[in-house]
């Protein structure tokens, strides 16, 4: 990837992918020249490695964030066949900042949901950065009923800073919006999976993950408030993020050790941005052994199930 | 001061450029007319000035709402365990013993079970001075076992919601908070028994996007603000400088948030009144 761009925790690795690329684009071609390339792709993969096995926690709010990290569009296209994008929430527009609609999971119909940040500024200001406004939780409540009509189960995709803080939001009642998603995930009779692939930002992330199985990817966060907004609220300081971030355990290590999620789905070596194709198959393969798993339950186990699980958190 | 500040648990909201004179005198915070404590008092602190909902503690809230102010508590004796054990310049367990030194509380809410013109019924308050009335484990837990009561003696539900939101130092546990309370609202609903949600100022966060916008009917005192974020922060974003009746009662009304705005002094009767009509005990 030529426009790859490095964390800064990632200098090492920089420096190295910058000397692979000027050899593989070199024009001598020469046996020597091969093995200065297998030699760095190596030494490139320890050092990865390396940095990646000892992260702190700041440093994964980082690899969340990352600009090239995979979006739901990205795993939309990769692991369903046959999506269709349904749009809108039928009271007042369509939110892009979340992406909804039925796709084949290995033939399997279901109802896929969620947060879009975009990727180029265009997409990025029509999806809102990611940050929904009610009618997007509409959205999603509407698609998730209609999920349970045709007893397709929900897959949602969790990555956003949060509910989008806009005036317009609060005149459509963006609390409204957050709490009736919850209620309504609660009680919803088909199974819910949720995947926390990148930033799990405060209510806005929660309103659409109340489920039956909560994964997180490795390096994506979830947490009550962004670590800037706590380190403002808490410490009085922006710049005590850092701390604010390791203190909340917004690593899916620590929320598995806490037992708020149920599982950490492996990334690339790297991170996800570094292999979409990859991560979107540990997703996939999690989502199809988790939802057979889920399918063997009757309904009324099911709901059980749930909620006693929401109820145990903090009990 | 010490039995004033009993007294009026919000004297702290009170304008510090004021001159509020020791002793049995306060000012307002909106008209800043000089009140009499005893007055205030009787008035159920509602300046008899200017119609000004000052802030009141979550007893002083139960002791105004129930029946000969009597009420038996649900579940007083549950504290935080810190399930994070969390620190920023302070001990997060330190801060809540000073909060509980402040208010002589345990924790943020308050819930009872209480007669309301002779219906039973359960109720929850938030203590806003206990860390904001923000919400953790305790919070969560207390409300859902409020609602538990509720559906188990077949009665209504009802909360006065007054809070800055989720509790930082618990950070994942007290955002599920909001999917604890949800779910459990949904059960009331389902056994047909009424929520009545009375929005105090202020509510924000995920207090407000659970708990306090589920209600069956939503109510609000006057000039209660509300909303998911709060206005400092929508400034910051958007740049723009906002109405001063933003995210207040009046607003909330003409936005679809809530059913009606009732003053403190007929909240007994207005909620009585409509359950008289929705609940058959
Ligand atoms: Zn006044």
């Amino acid at each position: 990837m030529s426009d790859e761009k490095f964390l800064s925790f990632e200098d090492p690795i920089k420096e190295l992918a910058q000397k692979l690329s000027a050899l593989r684009t070199a024009s001598v071609d020469s046996p020597a020249l091969n093995t200065e390339i297998q030699s760095l792709e190596k030494e490139n993969k320890a050092l990865t490695k390396k940095i990646y096995s000892k992260l702190d926690t700041w440093q994964i709010v980082q690899v969340a964030r990352h600009p090239n990290r995979p979006h739901t569009s990205d795993y939309i296209k990769r692991i369903f066949d046959d999506f269709d994008e349904l749009h809108g929430d039928r009271q007042f527009g369509d939110d892009a900042s979340i992406i909804g609609g039925i796709g084949l999971l290995e033939n399997m119909p279901v109802m896929v949901i969620g947060h879009e940040k975009g990727r180029d500024t265009d997409e990025k200001l029509k999806r809102n950065f990611g940050m929904t406004n009610p009618e997007g939780y509409r959205k999603a409540k509407r698609l998730m009923l209609l999920a349970e009509q045709f007893s397709l189960p929900v897959i949602t995709f969790v990555d956003t800073a949060g509910a989008y803080p806009g005036i317009e939001g609060e005149e459509r009642c963006q609390s409204e919006a957050i709490a009736r998603n919850l209620a309504t995930m609660s009680e919803l009779k088909t199974p819910i999976l949720v995947v926390v692939s990148g930033e799990g930002g405060s209510g806005g992330a929660l309103a659409i993950s109340v489920g039956d199985h909560l994964s997180m990817l490795e390096y994506a966060i979830y947490s009550v408030a962004s670590p800037e907004a706590c380190a403002s609220i808490i410490w009085r300081e922006a710049d005590k993020a850092p701390e604010a971030a390791k203190a909340m355990k917004v690593s899916s290590k620590d929320l598995k050790k806490i037992n708020i999620i149920d599982e950490i789905i492996t990334e690339p070596l790297g991170g996800a941005h570094r292999d979409y194709d990859l991560m979107a198959e540990n997703i996939k393969s999690s989502l199809i052994k988790n939802l057979s798993i889920l399918n063997k339950l009757s309904l009324d186990d099911l709901l059980d199930r749930r909620y006693k699980r929401i109820l145990e958190i903090g009990s | 001061m010490n039995w004033l500040r009993r007294l009026i648990p919000s004297i702290g909201t009170f304008k510090s450029k004021s001159k509020v004179p020791d002793g049995l005198w306060v000012s307002c915070k909106k008209c800043e007319s000089v009140l009499y404590v005893p007055e205030l008092e009787k008035s159920l602190y509602v300046c008899p000035k200017c119609g000004y909902h000052m802030r009141i503690g979550a007893r002083k809230r139960l002791d105004i709402f129930l029946d000969n102010s009597s009420y038996e508590e649900i579940a007083p004796n549950l504290t935080t365990k810190d399930p994070l054990r969390f620190k920023d310049s302070k001990y997060y367990t330190s801060r809540v013993k000073e909060a509980v030194a402040a208010t002589g509380e345990k924790e943020a809410l308050i819930v009872v079970k209480g007669m309301l013109k002779g219906v039973s019924i359960v109720v929850a308050a938030f203590e806003f001075r206990f860390l904001g009335g923000s919400m953790g484990s305790v919070v969560g837990e207390k409300f859902v076992q409020g609602i538990n009561t509720a559906i188990k003696e077949k009665v209504p539900f009802i909360c006065f919601a007054t809070s800055g939101g989720a509790r930082m130092q618990e950070s994942m546990i007290s955002l599920m908070q909001m999917a604890k309370t949800s779910a459990a609202i949904q059960k009331l609903k389902k056994e047909k028994l009424p929520y009545i949600s009375v929005l105090i100022d202020p509510i924000y966060g995920g207090v407000s996007a659970s708990i306090a916008m589920l209600g069956d009917i939503n109510i609000a005192e006057p000039n209660a603000l509300s909303g998911f974020t709060g206005r400092r922060v929508i400034e910051q974003t958007v740049r723009i400088e906002l109405p001063d009746n933003f995210q207040k009662s009046e607003y909330l009304l003409s936005n679809g948030a809530i059913d009606m705005i009732i003053h403190r002094k007929n909240l007994r009767s207005k909620i009585s009144s409509i359950l008289n009509k929705i609940y058959k005990s």
